[in-house]
């Protein structure tokens, strides 16, 4: 579903990503783990069109979207939870996932989602008026989620979804993310919790300063020596 | 007590009307600045170029006021687009202070290119309307007055509508808030700002002819004044603040017939930039501005 060949790219002369390859196929969860500052963003950003590569290659769905403006991409059915939620504030939580819905032109399709979005996250809907800056940080998330699913992704990336949340929440949200892979969404999931990550992911790569330096099943990670000291706490 | 009272309430309608066009004109301001964060400084021009549409428009074509409005609010949304894209879009990734540069130039461009197509002579704006004058008691309003001010307040009507409850206006208030995040949604920006560029400028132009009809006359170089004054009356409102440009605008109109009728009118441009001193100092975000929320 989606193939990243060889990309390197770079903020003016900061090299963030050094040659990165990696692949997601249809209907798996991918984790990509890595402590801060290690480029997993970049790697998003770079996916999603917000940045160009100045080298290599990304294919999805068997096309190239190297390159292509990033609301291009999101019409093909590739679409990103930004890392720190990014909702919105200034627009109610109905608008924002109409905000979701942009690329989409059919209404009972739309309305039929927004059901569903409204069901999966019931808080959301008691706050549908509400203005978004106003929720507490994991209704945020619940909202970037929810306003990333109304596009009817098929490949959906997700970028810290735990970041700043309590332990109960995150729980809930991962909860959720097995949900949403399970209702045929497939998933880039990036994340500092590579515990958490791990055990919904189906493959995972590391991520070090820009170079991938592990990559296997979830399994394997999860009890890798290296994996364990790393990011798993021992 | 009662010649006071009677010539207060004459001060504030004429400060209403002409308030009204500086608030038609701080609104594109406002939603430009609240897009790319640029202050446009050739956004006066606009409403210079607005009002010789409306003057050609009944002049040369014959039109009456409503189509010769809508004319000119066209022919300056198409002209803010193109500025748009040819100006300011290759400098988006420019310094700030590069493309504030660029609008500079822009200005200049617009006011002397008119000067050399339609000679810097300003031109009689022809009477459309009856100058019918309505006496209320001691007040009076006359038949433009109530012109621009029905024109404003359905101008205003309409982009609220627009901002608050269509899918372009949606995805404005998106794009302002948060460029990249409104990408991610799938949300063409460069469209969205020149819907931005479009609308600002349409409401300028309706000024511009407002103008026209109120004053009867018109030059090229009739767009620096009120430029800036309505630059003033939306920071004054706070600026990207939609509803702040509105009443930004209203408050600069009426502030001047205020003094201009209790103190002088030589006071009366000096009373804007007074207003423009006193919120820098005391409220810098606008009366309508919150704390600045700074992205991280
Ligand atoms: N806007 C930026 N400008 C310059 N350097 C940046 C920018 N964003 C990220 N970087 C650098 O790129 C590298 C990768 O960052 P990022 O992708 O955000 O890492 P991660 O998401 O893994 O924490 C870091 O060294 C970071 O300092
Ligand atoms: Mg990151």
């Amino acid at each position: 579903m989606l193939q990243v060949k060889d990309i390197n790219v770079y903020y003016g002369a900061i090299h963030a990503i050094k040659g990165i390859s990696l692949e997601v196929s249809d209907g798996e969860i991918v984790a990509l783990i890595g402590s801060n500052g290690a480029g997993k963003s970049t790697t998003l950003r770079t996916i999603s069109g917000l940045m160009k590569p100045k080298s290599g290659s990304i294919i999805y769905d068997d096309k190239d979207i190297t390159g292509k403006p990033a609301h291009k991409i999101v019409s093909m059915g590739l679409c990103q939870v930004p890392e720190g939620r990014r909702v919105f504030a200034n627009m109610t939580v109905l608008e924002n996932l109409e905000m979701g819905a942009y690329t989409r032109k059919d209404k009972d399709g739309i309305a039929r989602d927004m059901k569903k979005v409204f069901e999966s996250f019931p808080r959301l809907l008691e706050r549908k008026e509400q203005l978004a800056g106003t929720l507490s940080g994991g209704e945020q998330q619940m909202l970037a989620m929810g306003r990333a699913l109304m596009s009817k992704p098929k490949l959906l990336l997700m970028d810290e979804p735990s970041m700043g949340l309590a332990p109960l929440l995150v729980k809930e949200i991962f909860n959720i993310i097995k949900e949403i892979n399970a209702s045929g969404t497939t998933i880039l999931l990036v994340e500092q919790n590579a515990n958490m990550a791990l055990s919904i992911a189906d493959k995972a790569y590391v991520l070090e300063t820009g170079r991938i330096t592990l990559s296997g099943t979830a399994k394997e990670l999860a009890s890798s020596e290296a994996v364990r000291k790393a990011y798993l706490g021992g | 007590m009662d010649t006071f009272f009677g010539q207060l309430c004459q001060q504030l309608i004429n400060g209403i009307s002409l308030g009204s066009i500086y608030a038609l004109i701080a609104l594109g301001y406002t939603m430009i600045y609240g897009i790319i964060k640029l202050i446009n400084f050739a956004h006066g021009d606009i409403y210079m170029l607005g009002a010789y549409l409306g003057f050609f428009a009944t002049t040369a074509l014959g039109l009456s006021f409503f189509p010769a409005i809508i004319f000119a609010m066209v022919g300056a949304a198409l002209a803010g687009i193109i500025i748009e894209r040819v100006a300011y879009r290759p400098m988006r990734n420019a310094p700030r202070i590069a493309i504030l540069i660029t609008a500079i130039g822009v200005s200049f461009f617009l006011e002397y290119t008119m000067i050399l197509f339609v000679s810097p002579q300003p031109r009689t704006f022809p009477s459309i309307f009856a100058a019918t004058v309505y006496n209320m008691g001691p007040l009076v309003m006359n038949s433009q007055q109530l012109v621009i001010l029905i024109s404003a307040i359905i101008l205003m009507t309409v982009l609220t509508y627009i901002v608050n409850k269509t899918k372009a206006g949606k995805a404005m208030r998106a794009v302002s808030f948060d460029a990249d995040a409104a990408r991610l949604m799938g949300i063409d920006i460069d469209r969205v700002i020149s819907t931005t560029f479009a609308l600002g400028s349409a409401l300028a132009a309706a000024g511009g002819v407002l103008v026209g009809v109120y004053y009867n006359s018109i030059d090229p170089l009739m767009g620096m004044m009120p430029g800036l004054k309505a630059f003033v009356a939306a920071v004054l409102g706070g600026i990207g603040i939609i509803p702040g440009a509105m009443i930004g605008g209203i408050i600069l109109g009426v502030v001047e017939a205020l003094v201009s009728g209790f103190i002088s009118s030589t006071f009366r441009d000096a009373a804007a930039f007074a207003i423009l001193i006193l919120i820098l100092l005391y409220k810098p975000t606008g009366l309508l501005g919150k704390n600045v929320r700074e992205k991280v």
